[in-house]
C-alpha cells in the first residue's frame, strides 16, 4: 500500500478549476517530483494535501486513513511537513525560535533538543545564526531555514515547493543535496520543482502537470530522456 | 509640586489605558483586526464588580475575579459570533462589525443595569503616599494602577517570549497559514488572544472605576478610544509600545488638562496622535507591516 494515495483531486478557486481530477502516490522512502509549468497546479496540490485548501471533490490517504478533510494543523502530527515556496519563515523572530515552532506539536523535549542538534549538523550556517533575526538571513539561508524547520516535526513524508527558487546556481546545487541526504535518513519526499532538470535527477519518479491534470508519468530516468518532457521542460 | 502630582496622575491615568491598549494590540496583532467593541468590555467588568459588590456583598477580590472571568467569556463569545464568521471577508465589514457591537454592548448595559449612572466603590485599599510634608499626594488608586499595569506588561511579554502559546501568536500573527503549517490551531490562537484582551480589560474596567468612580452604560467608550490611539501611537502590535503609548497619552491629557484647558485636553491628545502619525506613520515602536497581497 502507498504511504500518500492522492484519488481523483478538484481543487476550484472560485470559479477556476485549478486541478481537475489528479492521482497519484508517493511510497515510502521515494523521492517523488511533480514537475509542470506556472499555474499548472503543483501549488495547489501540495496545499490541498496539506489542508491550507480544500478539496472539492477526491480523496487524500495518508497509510490508509482519509485525510481529506483534515484541518492543516492537524496534518502535521500525522506525519507530513511542509516547506512552502517562498519559505514562509517567521520573519521577526529568531532563527532559533523559528526551529523550535517546527517542533511545536511534539512534547518530548529531550529528543527535540537532540533534533535541533540533527538540523545545525545538515545546516551548520544555521547554528552560526541561530539568535539572528529570520528576516536578516539571506535567501539560501532562508530556504535552509524552511527545511530545517519542517524536519523538526520528524515527519515522516516531507512536501517541498520550490526550494530552488530564487537561488543561485551554486546554492541550488547545495539544497539538492540537502534533498537527497533527507532521503537517505529515511524521509520520504514530495517535490515540486520547476528546475525539472534537477528535479528528475534526484527523483525516483516523477509525474507532469498540465493545467491540473496529470498527462505523463513514471520513472524519473525515463522522464528525462522523453523527447516531449525534454522539449516542454528541460529546455533541449 | 503640583507639577509632579500631575505627572503622576498622568502616568497612573496612562498606566489604565496602557492595559486597555494592550487589548487592542494583541487582538490587532494576531486577529489583524481593530476591535473597537474593546472599551465596552471595560464598562461590562465595572458593572460586574460593581453589581458583585454593592447587590451581591462579595469581597472586593472575588468580585474582580468574577469580572475578569466574566469579561473573557465576552471577549471569547464575542469573536465566535461577531467576528469569526468574518474571517475572510473585507476589513471594512469587520470594522464595522466591531462598532455594530460595541453600541449593542452599550445598549445591553443600559438594558440590563439601568440607565442611571453609578457610583462605583473603589476596591483599593492601599494607603496613600504622603511626599514632601504632604505637599505631594498619592492616592492608593494612582499606585495601584500604575504597579497593576507593570506586572501586567511584565507578565504579558514572559507569556508571549516564553511560552509555546505565546510563540504560537507570534507565529499567527505573522503568517497564519505558516503557522497551521506547524501544528498551530489559529482559532484557539485568536480565541486565547481575545480571552487574554478582555481579562485585561476586566482589570483596566476596575482600576478605571477606582480612579474614576461614575459608572454608566458608555463609561469604556472614551478610554477605549484613547487607549486605541495610545496603541497606534507607541505602535500596533507592540507590546512595550502599548505600554509607552499609553502613559504618553496620559501624561499629556492630565498634564493638558491642568496648565492648558481641561475642555481642550482631549482635543490634545488627538493632535498628539496626528502629529505622531505624520513623522512615523507606524508608532514610536511599530514595526513596517507587509500587506499580503
Amino acid at each position: 500500500m502507498a504511504m500518500l494515495e492522492i484519488k481523483d483531486l478538484c481543487v476550484n478557486y472560485g470559479v477556476i478549476k485549478a486541478l481537475k481530477g489528479i492521482t497519484f502516490e508517493v511510497n515510502e522512502g521515494e523521492v517523488i517530483a511533480l514537475i509542470g509549468a506556472n499555474g499548472a497546479g503543483k501549488t495547489t496540490t501540495l496545499h490541498t494535501i496539506t489542508g491550507l485548501l480544500s478539496a472539492k471533490s477526491g480523496s487524500i490517504i495518508l497509510d490508509g486513513k482519509d485525510i481529506t478533510k483534515t484541518a492543516a494543523h492537524k496534518i502535521v502530527k500525522m506525519g507530513i511537513a511542509h516547506v512552502p515556496e517562498g519559505r514562509r519563515i517567521f520573519q521577526n523572530l529568531t532563527v532559533l525560535d523559528n526551529i523550535r515552532l517546527g517542533a511545536f506539536t511534539r512534547k518530548d523535549k529531550d529528543s527535540i533538543a537532540q533534533d535541533i542538534e540533527k538540523v545545525y549538523k545538515l545546516f551548520p550556517r544555521l547554528e552560526e545564526r541561530k539568535t539572528q533575526i529570520a528576516g536578516t538571513l539571506s535567501g539560501g539561508e532562508q530556504q535552509m531555514l524552511a527545511m530545517g524547520r519542517a524536519l523538526m516535526s520528524k515527519p515522516r513524508i516531507v512536501v517541498m515547493d520550490e526550494p530552488s527558487m530564487g537561488l543561485s546556481p551554486i546554492l541550488v546545487s547545495e539544497i539538492f543535496n540537502i534533498i537527497e541526504s533527507i532521503r537517505k535518513q529515511g524521509t520520504t519526499v514530495l517535490l515540486v520543482e520547476q528546475n525539472a532538470k534537477k528535479a528528475l535527477s534526484i527523483s525516483d519518479r516523477a509525474y507532469v502537470l498540465e493545467t491540473g491534470k496529470i498527462v505523463l508519468s513514471g520513472k524519473a530516468s525515463d522522464l528525462i530522456n522523453d523527447e516531449s518532457v525534454k522539449k516542454a521542460y528541460l529546455g533541449e | 509640586m503640583a507639577f509632579l502630582e500631575n505627572l503622576i496622575n498622568g502616568i497612573s491615568l496612562g498606566s489604565i489605558y496602557a492595559v486597555i491598549a494592550l487589548g487592542y494590540t494583541l487582538v490587532y496583532g494576531i486577529a489583524k483586526m481593530l476591535n473597537f467593541a474593546h472599551g465596552d468590555v471595560i464598562m461590562v467588568g465595572g458593572y460586574v464588580v460593581f453589581n458583585a459588590i454593592v447587590k451581591a456583598n462579595l469581597n472586593p477580590w472575588v468580585s474582580v475575579a468574577l469580572a475578569v472571568v466574566a469579561c473573557t467569556v465576552l471577549g471569547i463569545t464575542i469573536e465566535k459570533v461577531a467576528y469569526k464568521p468574518l474571517r475572510k471577508a473585507s476589513s471594512l465589514s469587520v470594522l464595522i462589525t466591531a462598532i455594530g457591537v460595541s453600541y449593542f454592548l452599550q445598549n445591553m448595559a443600559l438594558l440590563v443595569f439601568g440607565e442611571k449612572p453609578v457610583t462605583f466603590t473603589s476596591v483599593i485599599d492601599i494607603p496613600k503616599i504622603s511626599l514632601f510634608d504632604g505637599k505631594v499626594v498619592i492616592k492608593g488608586e494612582t499606585t495601584a494602577a500604575i504597579i497593576a499595569s507593570i506586572l501586567i506588561v511584565i507578565g504579558l511579554s514572559l507569556f508571549v517570549n516564553h511560552t509555546q502559546k505565546g510563540r504560537a501568536m507570534l507565529a499567527v500573527s505573522e503568517d497564519k497559514d505558516a503557522a497551521q503549517l506547524m501544528g498551530i490551531n489559529v482559532n484557539s490562537t485568536i480565541s486565547l488572544t481575545f480571552a487574554i484582551g478582555s481579562g485585561l480589560a476586566a482589570i483596566a474596567g476596575v482600576l478605571l472605576c477606582s480612579s474614576y468612580p461614575i459608572l454608566s452604560n458608555t463609561t469604556g467608550a472614551m478610554p477605549g478610544i484613547k487607549a486605541f490611539v495610545a496603541a497606534v501611537l507607541g505602535g500596533i502590535g507592540s507590546i512595550p509600545g502599548a505600554m509607552i503609548g499609553g502613559i504618553t497619552i496620559g501624561v499629556i491629557e492630565i498634564l493638558g488638562r491642568a496648565y492648558i484647558s481641561p475642555q481642550l485636553a482631549d482635543a490634545i491628545v488627538f493632535a498628539v496622535l496626528i502629529l505622531v502619525l505624520m513623522v512615523k506613520p507606524t508608532g514610536i515602536l511599530g514595526k513596517k507591516i507587509n500587506e499580503k497581497v
